[in-house]
């Protein structure tokens, strides 16, 4: 927050394109993020928010355009997948735990199976993560054995575990009931608040309002205006974004 | 006590049911030794038709290039042809241009005797239900798991290895449990290439002892406990394999 806009962004979108057959999800994406910025994505469903995450991580392949994770060029086709996903981590809607290992096996895997850390290091820091998101006493449980909150809170320590510089969080409450809700926002707030650059995609206005720095407004896979919270939620000056605030607030 | 079997079952052949493997010495040692090739054939065709069915599923999933091609051919052939036609066809017609070793006394030995043949020919035929037995259960492997392999940096292949393939092999079991039953049936065929499994030595029994309805019903027992181990041991397999939460059967 207190970085200067002019400081080099860590990621970079210009000009992306992305069509699924004849659809056109994004038609034109730009982005910066600067380290250590909170970066909430909204808009109507189907306007290409995911889709913009996923093309970050480079699980959605892109047709036009540049994307930059760093030094990184995502959309090369010499591409480093396991040095871009080591800088970028991601958490789902759906969690997507590994429903065969432990919740510790699924903290752990990847840095040690991937980055090839040694198994005793990675699973204290796995272990002190789970603490951090106060599952310590879940480590040896199966994901299908834990409520969606807990679940969740799994999925971010996993994340959080392959140290990466930034998570993109795709909806992450969406699955949830009311009452989990809260836990799992908690949960990333406290990623955000230790210094993680974070890219939500979010449909809890108020949790955008407050922790966010910066609001993307999407539709039809254009961004149509991006703003400070407060100059957002107040001032919006699309009649597109304004017609959608006063649908969910 | 073997004797006084042996008593009983001579006592019942007087009223009219001849059970001679329960008291002729020749005939058990007969019947035993169909019931052990019968076994043998099992055994041996589940395993290597169980790895023939993981790799072929395997290709399939992860190659979409000349090696998937040989795979559906494969299938194609194996699944749509008829066993005894294809065991026939590797006793007879694989079998006739193979290398001819010499036994002991000078006589010619194939190097590949008749029970080889029977597994080869088993395998490949159940082997090809396996392919799409496999196939089937990656299918049904919601793909988010895989996505959030890829995610941590897991490139497709360690994906599928570490994420999918246990996930699967969960949802192959009914479907398993089908192929293996047809399988056990199935060994029977051997008989065909001279296979001295059940059916073979139970003919040589009632030809010699003139008990065919006695022994006909001794088979049909024999195949249901048989299928019905099959069926057991995949069932504890799968129970043992059970995840919370996931998969048919999680009790939820």
């Amino acid at each position: 927050m207190t970085l200067s806009s002019n400081s080099q962004p860590l990621i970079s979108l210009r000009g992306v394109r992305k069509s699924f057959g004849s659809f056109e999800v994004l038609r034109g994406i730009d982005m910066d993020v600067r380290k250590g910025e909170v970066v909430a994505i909204i808009g109507p469903s189907g306007s290409g928010k995911s889709t913009i995450l996923r093309t970050i991580n480079g699980l959605t392949p892109i047709n036009e355009g540049t994307i930059n994770v760093g030094e990184i060029k995502v959309s090369d086709p010499k591409l480093d997948q396991v040095k871009l996903r080591h800088r970028v981590g991601m958490v789902f809607q759906q969690y997507n735990l590994f429903p065969h290992k432990t919740v510790l096996e699924n903290v752990a895997m990847a840095p040690i199976q991937v980055l090839k850390q040694p198994r005793r290091q990675v699973e204290d820091r796995a272990r002190k993560l789970l603490a951090e998101m106060r599952l310590p006493d879940k480590a040896d449980a199966y994901p299908g054995e834990l409520s969606g909150g807990q679940q969740q809170r799994v999925a971010i320590a996993r994340a959080l575990c392959m140290e990466p510089e930034v998570i993109l969080f795709d909806e992450v409450t969406a699955a949830l009931d009311p009452e989990m809700v809260k836990e799992v926002l908690s949960a990333v707030r406290k990623v955000a608040e230790d210094g993680m650059t974070c890219i939500l995609v979010t449909h809890e206005m108020g949790f955008a309002r407050e922790a966010a720095d910066h609001i993307y407004f999407t539709d039809r896979g254009v961004i149509v205006e991006h703003a400070p919270p407060a100059e957002f939620f107040t001032r919006a000056s699309d009649p597109r974004t304004r017609e959608f605030l006063s649908k969910v607030l | 006590m073997i004797t006084d079997i042996q008593t009983f079952f001579r006592e019942l052949a007087a009223s009219g049911v001849n059970l001679t493997i329960f008291y002729d010495a020749f005939d058990f040692d007969r019947f035993v030794t169909g019931l052990g090739n019968t076994l043998l054939l099992i055994l041996a065709s589940s395993f290597f038709s169980i790895v023939i069915g993981a790799a072929g599923a395997a290709v399939l999933t992860l190659s979409k290039g000349p090696a998937a091609a040989v795979v559906r051919g494969y299938v194609a052939v194996f699944r749509n042809t008829p066993l005894l036609v294809q065991m026939y066809f590797f006793y007879f017609a694989v079998g006739s241009i193979m290398p001819v070793g010499q036994n002991e006394i000078g006589l010619p030995q194939p190097l590949i005797g008749s029970f080889a043949w029977a597994v080869i020919s088993l395998s490949l035929y159940s082997g090809a239900f396996n392919v799409e037995t496999f196939r089937a259960g990656v299918g049904a492997v919601h793909s988010s798991y895989e996505e959030a392999a890829l995610a941590l940096g897991y490139n497709r292949r360690q994906a599928f290895f570490s994420v999918t393939v246990p996930l699967a092999l969960r949802f192959s079991f009914a479907s398993l449990a089908n192929n293996l039953v047809d399988l056990t049936k199935a060994t029977t065929v051997a008989y065909a290439v001279g296979v001295a499994e059940l059916l073979y030595v139970s003919n040589q029994i009632w030809s010699d002892s003139l008990n065919t309805i006695e022994m006909m019903n001794v088979m049909l027992l024999i195949y249901l406990v048989l299928t019905g181990a099959v069926v057991f041991i995949i069932n504890r397999v799968e129970a043992a394999m059970r995840l919370p939460g996931f998969g048919l059967g999680d009790g939820q």
